[in-house]
């Protein structure tokens, strides 16, 4: 008995691990990816490592406008960031905490986050950042019942209300719920995408202020407080991806093997992610929303298939 | 008993002195008020913890023995944000609404009044003491909300809702009428008369009267002018009890029906996501922020139904797990949003005491002026906005929850129905307070009235503080009102025996979320906070532009936009734009409105064409005595004709 609560407490330790250091890596993948992808050499893998360590030996600047809501936005996404991370199962080992309803949780905690950002954003009183603010509530308002339709989908074909059993791997086998599950898991990349902030929403590369949505919002950002921003972004990629790549992975009769594989499979997100970042240009803002109503109407007709 | 009639007796005379008293009146209401709400809620407290039994009052054997007065767990659950709030919002007017008012003894008065009704109201257990509270209740709220009765904006949206609460009434008493089964007690209903022709028009008829209570679309049309012309603490008190008033009606309705139909339970869902959705979606669209306050109480009356909806489905199919899940969340969330609501409409009061206008582009910066009630909105807006770790996560998971266990119905498109509506109203309503927060309080101050604002006395920031505190605790340890919860809602929901919510929900482990997530964000804001540069006079960044003033910011219409614009359907937003042209533009101007689609489109006109009609009565009401002494003869005569014959 004492084995498997200590096995059980090493896995959960290196959960905690993977949430805290892992992130980082995630865009410097990315950004490999694409830049080979362009034929250029690219900056290193962990660039961003780099740059966390840099900011955290800056001094930050604050706008004079600014109040202490302006800190609170970096630090309400890195905390509710974390909180999220522990209710994700990573691959097939099940999350530190689940219990009943741990999704509504999970999806409130990037609500949380949101919020936050949005909010902190405004404190600047600069239009470039409302602007920025505007764009991230009103596609949110598509892709949170996108989110949920999804959970209603995988809770309906698994019986299971709590984020470790409905993302637990159907495995290879075809049955009535591979159909759906293909959708859901189509719907939620795209809610990946933007929440994310990524081709084809939102650019994280450009450099025009008007176009931007999330790096905009944290234009102000300097020093410690932006360096809290770039990991929870990082982290927010990891957690959002073990959504989509849990139920993916075959499970295999070691453990720790399914760790392995878990890691092969984010790195191969975050490839996938590079490649569409290569091959297809952002959408205009005007033309996003029907893209997340795709995304919407997918899990809503894996729900209907179900419930044929 | 005692405890609870000294409490009703506390509260309905906290104005008397206030009358006499050449100063201090407020204070002495204020104090009354308060005492009476500790006693009341020891008396709420000892039904909610079970250790007493319901209590009963003014036994009478013609009405019946069950008495006329009977503080049962329901009752005693919405006493305490009655009491509560009412306490908090008589503190909230001694700053607020001084004695240089001069409607302010008339207006303590009547307060004090108010919340008697609504006292007696929870505890009613027959139809006379409840249309008797809720006539009392109705009538002094008339008087509370014209309290500026020189504006003609104030007496006419006193008149829409005396209009409106009165047609209310009269479908309760035609209700209560068609329900009653040999007597007037709250008894339940004989199995299968729910599903006679008799049960379903008392059920409609019911469902109108607290409808239009409660403010549900489409009903809801008294709500927005009402709140927007009170003062304050007034709608305060109306947003974060009154209108719950209407739910305790339907709950106590439903939980007295043995057997309600199917459609019972889809027909409020589908209420419920109209409400819910259409509530938030016009309070997005507007400038004047009471109004939007009061749209959104509509949104959260809104997610209450689908609580109470999805209740019934259960109840109606025999799942008593979302039976309690949905009836509990519904509770819950009563308590919740009066808590929430009342805190920032207090809020509000603050802001228009402050910048003298309850108009939101004229405000901004304001979280500098004046720190503690920008703090306290703040958490008012995440708590309305349902984010943990606040209350209104809470009540809102009690609700997803019992939508997720519904999923398992062989019908399930009402549950599914009510998640996706609950995500995209948590997502809208969240867009909208990261407007209202941003554009009053944040930035920089858009006219000079808002530069120079002023904090309020503290007498106007301990209610909020109180309010705010009770959020979070509920929030971050829901674990304390379970078993109160409990009791509640498996009365409401019918269910006999002590209902086993602990096992459903797991409050404990919303707590210990709520620590780690706390403790980490201390450590990141304490790690952040160290090595940056005192705040120097540093611009914020705008892209180069050197000239920025606070006139460029970002509006709320502008932040707004995007949703309005693309809900414009819905929402037929009313814009007035000269297009800016040529190379030397002459000043331009941009104007947007966005009405309310039952009382400007429908009712107003409806009504209009209706009094018209009526008009030709005045034939009769010629305003001579000796004419309306015949008519009183006219009609004793016809009297005696009929008696004789």
């Amino acid at each position: 008995m004492t084995d498997s609560t200590l096995v059980r407490s090493l896995h959960y330790l290196l959960h905690i691990l993977t949430a805290l250091l892992l992130p980082p890596l995630l865009p410097g993948l990315i950004n490999k990816v694409k830049a080979v992808a362009a034929g250029r050499q690219g900056p290193p893998v962990l660039q961003l490592y780099y740059d966390l360590a840099k900011l955290a030996r800056k001094r930050a600047v604050f706008s004079s406008t600014t109040t202490w809501v302006f800190l609170a936005g970096p630090v309400a996404v890195v905390a509710a960031g974390l909180v999220a991370s522990l209710l994700v199962p990573f691959g097939h080992s099940p999350s530190p905490v689940n219990f009943e309803g741990d999704m509504i949780l999970f999806a409130y905690l990037f609500g949380l986050a949101r919020f936050a950002t949005v909010v902190s954003a405004l404190d600047t009183g600069s239009s470039f950042e409302g602007m920025g603010a505007a764009r991230e509530v009103t596609f949110s308002v598509l892709t949170e019942p996108a989110l949920f339709l999804g959970f209603a989908a995988l809770a309906k074909a698994s019986g299971s209300l709590s984020l470790s059993g409905m993302l637990a791997s159907p495995g290879f086998a075809i049955t009535r719920a591979t159909g759906p599950f293909i959708l859901v898991l189509a719907g939620w990349m795209i809610v990946f995408l933007t929440e994310n902030s990524r081709i084809p929403v939102d650019d994280p590369n450009t450099h025009l202020e008007l176009t931007m949505i999330h790096e905009v919002m944290v234009l102000d950002h300097s020093g410690r407080p932006l360096a809290l921003v770039l990991y929870g972004a990082s982290l927010k990629l990891l957690v959002l991806g073990a959504l989509i790549v849990g139920p993916l992975l075959p499970r295999t009769s070691d453990p720790w093997l399914d760790w392995a594989g878990f890691y092969a499979a984010m790195g191969l997100l975050a490839v996938a992610v590079g490649l569409v970042e290569s091959a297809t240009a952002r959408f205009r803002m005007n033309r996003v929303p029907q893209f997340l109503v795709a995304g919407l109407l997918a899990t809503a007709f894996a729900f209907f298939l179900l419930q044929a | 008993m005692i405890l609870f009639a000294l409490s009703a007796f506390l509260v309905a005379v906290s104005g008397v002195p206030g009358l006499f008293l050449h100063t201090g009146g407020g204070k002495a209401s204020a104090w009354l008020l308060g005492l009476g709400a500790l006693a009341g809620l020891a008396a709420a407290g000892l039904v909610l913890c079970g250790n007493a039994p319901p209590s009963v009052a003014l036994h009478s054997t013609p009405l019946g023995t069950m008495g006329l007065l009977r503080l049962d767990p329901i009752g005693a659950f919405f006493l305490v944000p009655v009491l509560l709030l009412s306490t908090c919002d008589a503190v909230f007017a001694l700053g607020y609404w001084g004695d240089q008012h001069e409607s302010a003894r008339r207006l303590r008065l009547l307060f004090g009044i108010t919340t008697a009704f609504m006292v007696l109201l929870v505890a009613a257990s027959h139809a006379l003491t409840f249309l008797l509270a809720w006539e009392g209740m109705a009538v002094t709220a008339f008087f509370l909300v014209i309290a500026e009765d020189r504006d003609p904006e104030t007496r006419r949206a006193g008149w829409i809702y005396l209009v409106s609460t009165h047609s209310g009434t009269l479908c309760l008493f035609a209700a209560f009428g068609l329900a009653a089964t040999g007597n007037f007690l709250f008894l339940p209903w004989t199995p299968g008369l729910a599903g006679t022709t008799r049960g379903t028009a008392a059920f409609l008829l019911f469902l109108v009267g607290f409808g239009l209570k409660a403010g549900i679309f489409p009903l809801h049309f008294w709500l927005p002018p009402a709140h927007a012309a009170a003062p304050s603490h007034v709608s305060s008190l109306m947003s974060g009890i009154l209108i719950k008033m209407g739910i305790l009606g339907l709950v106590r309705l439903l939980c007295l029906v043995p057997d309600p139909p199917l459609w019972w339970g889809a027909l409020l869902v589908a209420l419920g996501a109209l409400s819910g959705l259409l509530g938030v979606a016009f309070a997005l669209a507007q400038h004047d922020l009471k109004r939007l306050l009061a749209y959104h109480s509509i949104e959260n009356i809104g997610i209450i139904l689908l609580g109470l909806g999805l209740g019934t489905l259960g109840k109606s199919t025999g799942h008593p797990v979302i039976q309690l899940l949905g009836f509990a969340g519904a509770l819950l969330h009563v308590l919740n949003h009066s808590l929430f609501k009342g805190l920032l409409f207090l809020g509000a009061g603050s802001v228009v005491m402050a910048t003298g206008s309850r108009d939101i582009e004229r405000a901004g910066g304001l979280a500098r002026a004046i720190p503690f009630t920008a703090g306290a909105f703040l958490a008012g807006s995440w708590a309305i906005c349902g984010l943990p770790p606040l209350n209104g996560f809470v009540s809102e998971w009690l609700i997803y929850l019992a939508a997720f266990h519904g999923l398992a119905f062989a019908h399930s498109a009402w549950p599914v129905l009510a998640l996706g509506a609950l995500a995209m109203i948590g997502a809208l309503a969240a867009a909208c307070f990261a407007k209202v927060f941003g554009v009053v309080f944040l930035g920089q101050p858009r006219t000079p009235q808002a530069a120079g604002a002023v904090e309020s006395p503290r007498s106007m920031l301990v209610p909020m503080g109180v309010l705010a505190a009770c959020c979070a605790a509920l929030g971050v340890a829901p674990v304390a009102v379970a078993p109160a919860l409990a009791r509640a809602a498996g009365a409401a929901a019918g269910l006999p025996g002590p209902a086993s919510l602990g096992s459903l929900a797991h409050f404990g482990i919303l707590t210990a979320i709520a620590l780690p997530m706390l403790a980490a964000a201390a450590l990141a804001w304490a790690w952040s906070r160290k090595g940056s540069v005192p705040r120097a006079a540093l611009p914020t960044w705008d892209c180069g532009y050197a000239a920025a003033s606070p006139r460029i910011q970002y509006t709320a219409s502008s932040f707004a936009d995007g949703l309005v614009s693309a809900m414009r359907y819905v929402l037929l937003p009313q814009v007035r734009w000269l297009r800016v042209r040529g190379l030397f533009p002459s000043p331009r101007s941009y104007r947007s409105h966005v009405p309310d689609p039952v009382l400007d489109r429908v009712a107003e006109p409806s009504l209009g064409f209706a009094a018209r009609g009526l008009a030709a009565l005045h034939f009769f009401q010629s305003g001579q005595l000796p004419l309306y002494l015949l008519y009183i003869l006219i009609t004793l005569v016809a009297l005696l004709v009929w008696m004789v014959a």
